[in-house]
């Protein structure tokens, strides 16, 4: 029979108190609180700007798709912007993600890759198309750069994490067959990872889609230019056209892209 | 299929391998393997017994260098496998097939792919990239198939099949290399006892028609005497048995294994 311990409750404690986890909630709420006092933050500011945003749509209504040219030729930019920034994004990626695979390469091969990774990754995409704007001029080119700069940011490391999970074992015995390096990576890795690839490429096409459409606002080209000069002029209903075109566009996109990720499961 | 010369006129086997003071530390000072000289002649299958953690494993995946020697020769084709490298390592490498425990055979890939991963190391990359291996690599990869009754399952993936059909992938596999020599490292410890023998059976049978002489790992006592013509008892990193089956006596497996509540 189990006796009752003679150190009491003390010495059965199932789970360690975490303090330092007690105290770090303590001190998001607090501070929370605190950025909210700091930013004048109330309900009478809230209701202000419910108030604006109403007036605001209503002149929305009806969308105004008289100017359905402009629409049309933005969309295309836009989409052009974001296929051929995922194409050369992605065909840079694969080798700078292989090159940062650990299990793969060298260290002195993956830490100059994984500091490339970070490099893209470091700065917002409006940020990078601002400095293309600056470095190749207006237009959709700055636009495609900055969008290949993003995509590799996030596809890069997400394909060397990909080939890091890989089972060595496959690896090994395509490799004990003589096989070269090439080799290896067609039959032994490629094969384990191609799935996933082409889940995550589909993933950055759709996300260069959304992207595409805001690198026109600093005037890196695409839809962008045309929704930013539309608000500036107040043409509210000519706005909502545009929201709209965006949204049916991104829905495409999403529901291509499923369909192309369950082809290659 | 049989591309390897054999010297039967000096009576010395061309695809002998010889393994000379072999040293193996996977940590610096603590050697696994403690100098182990072996003379493979070449021909029929050799089992390598022994405890697990004695080196049997080391011994086999130093001979194709998955395993990189400490110090010491192992001499094969005229070649030390302890120092060669690059290109020379590859060539090396794709006369040595390999059986493993667990299979690896590449998941995703079907059994004809897997079969032809035997021919990596002669066929470049942009042609295997593109599947376009040699008439006569498909050819052989299908003879082979039918050779381990898997002819149905060609384009099947190799996720698929059952163990005992991924262990006859991965033989005919190392098959499809020609090799000189074929290494087994545990080929059975993850199948059933009955496929165990089912395996052991296919393997040597393939193995003779092939002209293949097989290294084959192995802990099962019993399977390794009704197979190998030859067993070499490893202990401790060092040979302490190496003789006919015949030969191998309980006192031997004591000292093989220690103790002797076992026997």
């Amino acid at each position: 029979m189990l006796s009752p311990s003679k150190h009491g409750r003390e010495a059965r404690r199932a789970f360690e108190a975490n303090w330092l986890a007690r105290l770090g909630w303590l001190a998001l709420a607090a501070y929370v609180f605190y950025a909210g006092s700091l930013l004048d933050l109330n309900w009478e500011r809230l209701l202000l700007g419910l108030d604006n945003a109403g007036r605001l749509f209503g002149r929305m209504f009806p969308p105004d798709y008289s100017r359905w040219e402009l629409l049309l030729k933005g969309m295309m930019e836009s989409l052009e912007i974001a296929v051929l920034a995922s194409f050369f994004g992605i065909a840079v990626s694969l080798p700078v993600g292989l090159l940062a695979s650990r299990n793969m390469m060298p260290a002195w091969l993956t830490w100059p890759a994984r500091m490339l990774i970070a490099l893209c990754r470091s700065f917002h995409p409006v940020i990078v198309s601002i400095l293309f704007v600056k470095a190749v001029g207006f237009g959709a080119l700055a636009g495609i750069l900055a969008l290949v700069v993003a995509s590799i940011g996030f596809i890069a490391k997400l394909f060397a994490e990909a080939i890091e999970e890989i089972s060595l074992k496959q690896v090994e015995a395509v490799r004990s067959t003589g096989a070269s390096m090439p080799n290896v990576l067609i039959f032994g890795v490629l094969p384990q990872v191609l799935a996933r690839f082409i889940g995550f490429a589909a993933y950055q096409l759709d996300s260069n889609l959304r992207n595409s459409t805001m690198v026109g606002i600093v005037g890196a080209g695409g839809i962008g230019g045309t929704l930013f000069a539309a608000f500036q002029r107040f043409d509210y209903d000519f706005v909502l056209a545009i929201l709209i075109a965006i949204i049916v566009t991104i829905m495409i996109g999403e529901i291509l892209s499923a369909r192309l990720r369950a082809v290659f499961q | 299929m049989r591309s390897i010369a054999v010297d039967e006129g000096r009576g010395v086997n061309a695809r002998a391998l010889v393994v000379s003071d072999l040293v193996v530390a996977y940590k610096p000072g603590q050697p696994v393997l403690k100098g182990v000289t072996i003379t493979f002649n070449g021909r029929g299958m050799t089992a390598v017994i022994g405890p697990s953690g004695t080196g049997k494993s080391t011994l086999i995946r130093t001979i194709n260098r998955l395993v990189e020697p400490t110090s010491g020769q192992v001499l094969f084709l005229g070649r030390d496998m302890a120092r060669v490298k690059g290109r020379t390592l590859r060539e090396m490498r794709s006369r040595i097939g390999m059986v493993f425990q667990e299979f690896n055979l590449v998941e995703r890939l079907s059994v004809m792919e897997n079969l032809l991963c035997g021919r990596l190391g002669f066929v470049p990359a942009w042609r295997t990239w593109l599947r376009r291996f040699p008439e006569s690599d498909i050819a052989r990869a299908f003879d082979l198939l039918d050779a381990v009754g898997l002819r149905e399952f060609a384009t099947q993936r190799a996720d698929a099949l059952s163990g005992g059909q991924r262990q006859r992938v991965g033989i005919a596999r190392a098959l499809m290399q020609e090799p000189a020599l074929l290494l087994a490292d545990e080929p059975t410890s993850s199948l059933d006892p009955k496929t165990s023998v089912e395996i052991m059976e296919l393997m040597t049978s393939l193995a003779r028609r092939n002209d293949v002489p097989v290294i084959v790992n192995m802990h099962d006592v019993e399977l390794a005497k009704r197979f190998a013509e030859r067993i070499i008892g490893l202990s401790g990193g060092t040979v302490v048995f190496d003789g006919p089956p015949g030969a191998l006596k309980d006192e031997h497996l004591k000292q093989i294994y220690g103790g002797e509540g076992w026997l």
